[in-house]
């Protein structure tokens, strides 16, 4: 299995890193959307490489982050319900909620198991067929038609015992939400390259052709992220905005048409909210009519908390590309990946825990 | 025999007798234990090491290795890397009711194995049976005494500015083994635990240096782990370089699947050893001479700047912190 050398070929840098300093002649800030972009960049310390005139920002491209606490406290009320099992992907058991969080909840008594994929989830449901099962649906559309694809099999099967909480985001329209707030000023944009595996490129035209800001599709390899920085800078030398992919091997412009239908099958699109970013319409999905019966929001009782955010906690700033981890005051001081405050700090696409594990910044 | 061990072979009554005398005497005899007296009685020279460890691994047969072989390597390990030489081991199993008594046979078969392998004698031991669900399959604890020849200092405080950092083969293949069988990820059959008793490739080393300050297995939070225990208890920083750390080709890509680093994953045959930098060449070459060293690299040294930081220079000619492990590293969800 040679999933990382052949993408690791550390002679090709030199000649990508002279030709982004040769193209990037002019200042640009360029956004990386994606959370596992941010991991590679600092991992890699691809920032050491780069010219003065370039600026990577980090963006709200993680799913775990990007959940509002008041989404989180449903999830963990639910956990709390009798004769209920919440089945969740593992990065969300650490989140703190308002003041709670699933692994607690799971150490007070709650049934909370970690599933690798919605089969696993599927596979409790038809095993504890007395228990109802909840899977914590959280995802770009990366994560989506899995979901989908769940509640699909679940519906053929007659699984009467099967639910989902739909906490799942779409890419685009947030993107619109941060550039339409004015906050931020971009002269590039690294889109996501799973979630584009999903939704093709097209979905991100827009942002060339309205806001006049570079877009390039980039795989997760270091390599990728370079050649997608050079791809970038080049559009800027020339003035230029439009999508590129630099992905090809994992992307076309239209997408995984199969995928598409199956989650638009079941999801219709929805208000969300976003922590930090607050209510972008059009941002979330919600179970069509049809399949409401697997909706866990409509067929359980529970009670939330009053959200609560903690106080110092700029995971929202930084969410929103306003702020560095390194500006906020609880950085690896009071707030670290064992006694995290946000949940930038918790996920493993988590900007704060990327500078935190992999920075120059910790010092 | 019975098929499955019953709660009454923990009973100290017939049924343990018979599983003492049929199943772990005709394994394990040897002089000291066979008196079978409430404490195992011997002689003892010189400096002691004296090193406990409990193994509950799931499951409890791998790739390369079962809870047995992992408890006696394990617990021989740490007191090779004190600079010991292992002689005597306690072995005590907890087993749920219901184990089948051919898999305590065949894990018992590989204690005896290993400890052959690794010339250590288990003197004393203890077999308790609890309720199904009470415990998951069998849980072994060991410990281990062993004998520090004269003029050996060997600690995780001595590491000094200056100082070579060898690491005696590929990272990860323990964690990455174990994981593939537990959540059925069989996407790789070749790849086996590293699973193995150092203390052979230790004497040969203190046999040939008296330059080796720091020796430590990095087992549970891999390399990176142990890397930042050892900056920290001799204050000093440490720096690695990622393309002279071996990996296998496997290992790697079933990290980049799960999002684990390899700096992170458990290994059960590996040693990192902090030395003298004048003798590090002639210690890593006699190192490769091994059959658990083969592998065995330079991989970075210790600096006296940012005491209890570990930094990593990238193959990318970047660097960047190796920090601890938090928690229990976890796969990723998109």
């Amino acid at each position: 299995m040679k999933l990382v050398s052949e993408f690791r070929q550390s002679e090709l840098v030199p000649g990508l890193v002279s030709s982004i300093r040769h193209h990037a002649t002019r200042e640009a800030r360029i956004m990386e959307f994606c959370g596992g972009h941010t991991v590679a960049i600092m991992k890699f310390g691809l920032r050491q490489l780069l010219p003065p005139t370039l600026t990577l920002t980090s963006g709200p491209g993680c799913p775990v982050c990007v959940t509002d606490n008041a989404d989180l406290d449903k999830a963990i009320a639910l956990a709390g319900l009798p004769n209920v099992i919440v089945a969740s992907f593992g990065d969300m058991l650490r989140v703190p909620g308002s003041s709670s969080s699933l692994q607690e909840a799971k150490a007070a008594g709650g049934d909370v198991r970690i599933v690798y994929s919605t089969l696993d989830a599927l596979t409790l449901a038809r095993t504890n067929p007395e228990k109802s099962v909840i899977f914590i649906g959280i995802g770009f559309e990366t994560t989506a038609p899995t979901v989908a694809a769940s509640i699909l099999q679940a519906a053929r099967e007659g699984l009467n015992n099967y639910y989902v909480l739909s906490l799942h985001k779409l890419c685009p329209p947030v993107i619109k939400g941060l550039l339409d707030s004015g906050e931020i000023n971009l002269q590039g944009l690294i889109c996501p390259g799973h979630v584009s595996a999903i939704i093709g490129s097209r979905p991100w035209e827009f942002i060339a052709r309205d806001y006049g800001i570079p877009c390039v599709v980039s795989g997760f390899e270091p390599l990728d992220i370079l050649q997608s920085i050079e791809m970038l800078a080049q559009q800027v030398a020339r003035d230029e905005a439009r999508v590129e992919i630099a992905y090809r091997r994992g992307v076309n412009p239209e997408g995984n048409t199969i995928a598409i239908n199956i989650m638009e099958q079941v999801f219709a699109p929805a208000p969300a909210r976003w922590r930090g970013i607050g209510e972008v319409a059009s941002s979330g999905l919600r179970l069509r009519p049809e399949f409401e019966r697997f909706d866990a929001e409509l067929n359980f009782e529970f009670e939330t908390e009053v959200t609560v955010i903690r106080e110092g906690c700029i995971c929202g700033d930084i969410l929103r590309g306003m702020k560095s981890p390194t500006q906020c005051a609880l950085f690896s001081r009071v707030c670290t990946p064992i006694n995290p405050v946000g949940p930038c700090m918790v996920s493993s696409e988590g900007s704060c825990a990327a500078y935190y594990n992999y920075g120059e910044s910790h010092e | 025999m019975n098929d499955k061990i019953l709660l009454a072979h923990g009973s100290g009554g017939q049924l343990a007798h018979d599983l003492i005398r049929n199943s772990f005497l005709p394994a394990l005899d040897n002089p000291v234990l066979s008196p079978l007296d409430d404490s195992a009685t011997f002689e003892a020279d010189g400096k002691l090491a004296f090193t406990t460890d409990s193994y509950v691994v799931q499951p409890i047969f791998f790739p390369g290795g079962n809870i047995g072989k992992l408890s006696v390597c394990g617990t021989v390990n740490d007191l090779a890397m004190a600079g010991a030489v292992p002689r005597y081991l306690s072995l005590a199993f907890i087993i749920e009711e219901g184990l089948l008594t051919n898999d305590l046979e065949r894990v018992i078969n590989s204690i005896k194995e290993t400890a052959e392998a690794a010339g250590v004698n288990i003197v004393t031991g203890d077999t308790k049976v609890v309720d199904r669900g009470c415990a998951d399959k069998l849980f072994i604890n060991t410990a281990g005494i062993g004998i520090v020849p004269p003029g050996v200092n060997i600690s995780g405080h001595h590491a000094q500015p200056g100082d070579v950092i060898i690491l005696s083969g590929t990272i990860g293949d323990h964690g990455i083994a174990v994981l593939s069988q537990r959540e059925g990820l069989n996407f790789m059959t070749k790849l086996e635990s590293d699973c193995a008793p150092l203390n052979g490739l230790v004497a040969e080393m203190l046999g040939i240096s008296a330059g080796i300050r720091c020796l430590r297995d990095p087992t549970r939070g891999g390399l990176a782990s142990t890397l930042n225990e050892l900056a920290e208890q001799s204050g000093v920083s440490i720096s690695i370089e990622e393309a002279k750390i071996p990996v296998r080709e496997e290992v790697a890509g079933a990290c980049e699947m799960l999002g684990l680093d390899p700096l992170y994953v458990a290994n059960e045959g590996k040693l990192v050893a902090i030395v003298d930098r004048k003798d590090a060449e002639a210690i890593l070459e006699q190192m490769q001479k091994n059959e658990y060293g083969q592998n065995a690299a330079i991989i970075g040294e210790v600096r006296e700047k940012h005491r209890g930081r570990v930094t990593m220079k990238t193959s990318f000619g970047t660097s960047r912190i190796v920090d601890m492990l938090v928690g229990e590293p976890l796969p990723r969800i998109c």
